[in-house]
């Protein structure tokens, strides 16, 4: 690969997981995450693709029990995030995620984006309207949403949710955005516009992607990784996993022959 | 029932219905449906009916008190001039302590015991006392005040020790009305708020408390209800049952112009007023303690009602 | 393949632990633990008072006498300390109050949960929520002042304050929370169960009485234990209507004091604290938490029992 160190944004190096009920999710998973480009995590169900994503901003954290071994590190502090002394808030106030089903807050418009600010302390309202504005345009929604930022964001249709919550994601201005399968609750329509949004993002950061569309993978990333059975089994340059997969096993998933 | 387990081995020793046997059968089967039907109809008509007519006679016993001056009149010996002015600003005061007493502590126990407490022992206690604090008595709350509050606390007989008994009654209500209601909002909007950096504080503060307290006010309401309807441990702490003064304004008329004096005063409520005009002999009393029933239970109503339509209303609209 | 040991790089400044934010965080789950904690300490607190004051009255009174004697007459000249007759009170307008509650109250939920259309039960339902708010005292009205009169008429040595009367009434009071509870527990019965006793041919009834009712058991006996739990400690009704002499006796035609009319009785008055009256009210108060609290956990266990299965 002819990708230099200083493009890794973050990398996983042999990364274990353990559930709190003993279940080992990941195995020794290495993997980067370039500047700028799009990584997707692509393999069948239950094989520990949300497993690993929800590694990258401590969401494991939440429920007690759940084990890390291993590193995943963040440049360019050049930091191993599932340390000790590493605060998750830290983490996730620069890794910032997107879910599968779209989970706006039962609030308007307006403060599902300025959440993220106002968790921060942030005070100015201009500052805020401003950030708001950039994000919602960021995401694409500022014109349909621009005159009813007051309305309840309930009443937006699931494209438009799942758009206002990467306007959320957006206001912080990440580093990475995470994306757990953000496409799989929604029509064709809102899914071609959140892939062209995601292309149009990573001008601005890295993202990882979470998908169980092949034909979305090879659309959208730059790099692809196949994951089975909570190991890593092949990473490469998306054009190469799908035309010219160094593994069976990869090569038997993507032409459909098995999962 | 036995003759179906028989039949297995003994399968020999069943004929076949007839066509008219089976019909037979089936009509009378549809009869004692239609028998137990009519009963339970019947059962709960009479129950609602009976309840009703107790209302009905209750509120009709006490009309004749129930004018302007009823409220407005301090209790008297003479059943005619008597009235509830001083039990039910003493109501009132006691729920103002009762609330303040019940409602932080239940909801911070409530949200402590469903987002934070680990799943140990220790939690467990908690949580069985909890239950079981529901199922007390409420007489035995009083118990408690009469030998804490009052003569290990020094509170004496008054407002306070009043409200605190009250509050700690409610308590479980409070408590289990926030569980239920946190527990209805889903993991979704929670990883949300953290995913985007919010503390766990800040995720109870700007979600879970905000998103259930539809839920929460239900309790509240059913608590305040309950309190205020409560007689027994108030007696034990020492409620007067003839009190022709009101308790010091909250409020004066100098500077820091709030006073907590009242919180010191002794005190009756609505319903010992009720219990000791139900107590004399002279049928007028009767009359005062059904018009002062007929305030109790319209207030209760109200209160349990406004209750119930909020969670009626909070299940309807739930979006997620 | 073998994991290497990585060694971590030190933590950037930008991601350490943020101190003060941590600290705030971890006083409010001490402030919210201590919250929590105060409902052990109201039970302690129960513990405390009731087996204090009343280790003082078991110093003047020997538990053996408590648990046997006949007589309950601690305000008089001649005292007798035996809880026996408050018992006797206690159980007999509780029974007298259950054999109302329980029929009706089942009949009702099996009604309301099997029979019953929709709009009826959604009708009916809160109705009975509303109704198992009513104060209780109100209910003291109704036994004193028109159950008993009525009851009078019918038989006529009926003492004013009776035992029949107050627990007629409290069963009416009863029956909205066992129907409502009973009912809880018979709609969470699975609807396979009933489809699969409707497709065998049975009637509604067949299927309420055989398939639904024996899988709510559980549960509904919850329904009647935290009923009893209920009569037992219930106080104004008993206090205003079933009399104030504590008399051994199981004839609800006779009035009698209760455990619970008895402390309010006490309580009316103004007994010195410490004294030995003053302390009986606390040792018949623990005689009531014992039993309200053996009912209690009975009737939860039933209850998570059923919880469980559903
Ligand atoms: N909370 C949990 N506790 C224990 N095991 C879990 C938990 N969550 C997931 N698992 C297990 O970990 C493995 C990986 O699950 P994960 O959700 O990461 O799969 P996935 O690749 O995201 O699947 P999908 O494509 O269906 O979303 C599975 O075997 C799953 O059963
Ligand atoms: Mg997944």
């Amino acid at each position: 690969m002819a990708q230099n160190k200083l493009d890794i944004k973050a990398e996983a190096k042999n990364l274990n997981f353990f559930y709190a009920d003993g279940t080992k999710a990941l195995k020794n998973v290495s993997l980067p995450v370039y500047e700028n480009k799009i990584t997707a995590l692509i393999g069948p169900s239950g094989c520990g693709k949300s497993t690993f994503l929800r590694c990258f901003n401590r969401m494991h954290d939440l429920y007690p029990g759940n084990r890390y071994d291993g590193q995943i590190l963040l440049h360019p502090d050049n930091t191993n995030v599932l340390a000790k002394g590493v605060d998750p808030i830290e983490v996730r106030m620069r890794i910032s995620m997107v879910f599968q089903k779209p989970n706006p807050f039962p609030k308007s418009i307006y403060e599902n984006v300025a959440y993220g600010l106002r968790v921060r302390g942030e005070r100015s309202k201009s500052a805020v309207d401003d950030k708001v504005e950039e994000a919602l345009k960021g995401a694409s929604l500022w014109n349909e949403v621009k005159n009813r930022l007051q309305d309840l964001a309930f009443n937006l249709s699931g494209g438009q949710q799942q758009r206002l919550c990467i306007a959320r994601a957006l206001a912080t201005d990440p580093e990475i955005m995470l994306f757990d399968e953000p496409t799989s609750a929604l029509d064709p329509i809102a899914t071609v516009n959140i892939e062209e949004l995601m292309s149009g993002l990573k001008n601005k950061l890295s993202i990882l992607v979470v998908t169980h569309n092949m034909q979305q993978a090879a659309r959208i990333s730059d790099y692809t990784a196949y994951m089975y059975l909570g190991e890593m089994i092949e990473f490469d340059a998306t054009d190469k996993i799908f035309t010219n997969p160094s593994k069976k096993e990869t090569e038997d998933y993507i032409t459909g022959k098995f999962g | 029932m036995m003759k179906e387990n028989m039949s297995n081995s003994e399968e020999s020793l069943i004929k076949p219905k007839t066509l008219e046997e089976v019909r037979a059968m089936i009509k009378s089967h549809k009869r004692n449906d239609f028998i137990f039907s009519s009963i339970g109809l019947l059962t709960i008509i009479f129950a609602l009916l009976t309840l009703l007519i107790l209302f009905v006679d209750l509120v009709m016993d006490g009309y004749p008190k129930l004018n302007y001056e009823f409220f407005t009149d301090f209790p008297s010996r003479r059943a005619a001039h008597a009235g509830i002015l001083s039990a039910w600003v003493g109501s009132s005061l006691i729920m103002l302590v009762t609330f303040v007493t019940a409602v932080p502590m239940g909801v911070a126990t409530g949200v402590y015991l469903e987002e934070y407490a680990p799943k140990n022992w220790f939690t467990d206690i908690i949580e069985i006392n909890v239950t079981n604090l529901a199922g007390v008595p409420s007489i035995i709350y009083g118990l408690l005040a009469l030998g804490l509050f009052v003569y290990t606390f020094h509170l004496g007989q008054t407002i306070v020790t009043a409200g605190l008994t009250l509050g700690l009654l409610m308590l479980p209500i409070v408590i289990v009305s926030t569980r239920e209601a946190i527990r209805s909002i889903p993991v979704a909007i929670r990883e949300a708020a953290y995913a985007v950096g919010a503390t766990k504080w800040q995720v109870m503060l700007h979600h879970v408390i905000q998103y259930s307290f539809g839920g929460i006010l239900t309790g509240i309401i059913i608590g305040m209800a309950r309190a205020l309807g409560e007689t027994a441990p108030i007696i034990t702490v020492g409620a007067l049952t003839f009190i022709a003064f009101l308790p010091p304004a909250p409020l004066t008329s100098v500077p820091p112009f709030i006073s907590f004096e009242w919180l010191q005063s002794g005190f009756t409520v609505l319903p010992i007023q009720m219990f000791s005009w139900l107590s004399r002999p002279e049928h007028a009393f009767h009359i005062n303690a059904a018009a002062a029933g007929a305030v109790i239970i319209m207030l209760t109503l109200l209160m349990n009602g406004t209750a119930i339509w909020l969670r009626y209303r909070i299940r309807k609209n739930i979006k997620w | 393949m073998a994991t290497t040991q990585l060694k971590d790089p030190p933590i950037s400044k930008r991601l350490a632990k943020n101190i003060k934010r941590n600290f705030i965080e971890r006083v409010i789950e001490i402030i919210l633990m201590f919250s929590a904690l105060t409902a052990v300490f109201i039970t302690l607190g129960i513990v405390y008072i009731l087996v204090s004051e009343a280790a003082g009255f078991f110093k003047d009174v020997s538990v053996y006498e408590f648990l046997t004697s006949r007589q309950w007459s601690p305000l008089f000249e001649d005292a007798h300390y035996g809880i026996l007759p408050l018992v006797s009170g206690t159980l007999t307008t509780s029974f007298i109050a259950l054999g109302i509650a329980v029929p009706i109250g089942t009949i009702a939920a099996i009604y309301l949960s099997e029979f019953a259309s929709h709009k009826a039960r959604e009708t009916v339902k809160p109705i009975l929520e509303l109704l198992v708010g009513v104060p209780t005292v109100v209910f003291g009205y109704f036994a004193l002042l028109f159950v008993t009169p009525i009851l009078q008429k019918i038989i006529p040595d009926l003492p004013t304050f009776n035992m029949l009367g107050a627990g007629i009434v409290m069963g009416i009071m009863i029956i909205p929370y066992i129907a409502s509870v009973a009912e809880d527990a018979m709609r969470a019965v699975p609807m396979q169960m009933r489809e699969g006793s409707y497709a065998m041919g049975a009637t509604k009834f067949q299927t309420a009485i055989r398939v639904v009712t024996p899988a709510a058991t559980s549960g509904i006996i919850a329904a009647y234990i935290l009923g009893i739990s209920r009569a037992v400690g219930e106080t104004m009704v008993v206090a205003i209507a079933a009399g104030q002499q504590p008399t051994l006796t199981f004839n609800p035609l006779e009035g009698a004091a209760t455990i619970t009319a008895y402390i309010v009785q006490v309580a009316m008055g103004d007994l010195p604290h410490g004294s030995l009256g003053y302390q009986s009210i606390f040792a018949a108060g623990m005689v009531l938490f014992v039993l309200t609290f053996l009912f209690n956990i009975l009737g939860h266990m039933a209850r998570k029992r059923f919880a469980e299965r559903y």
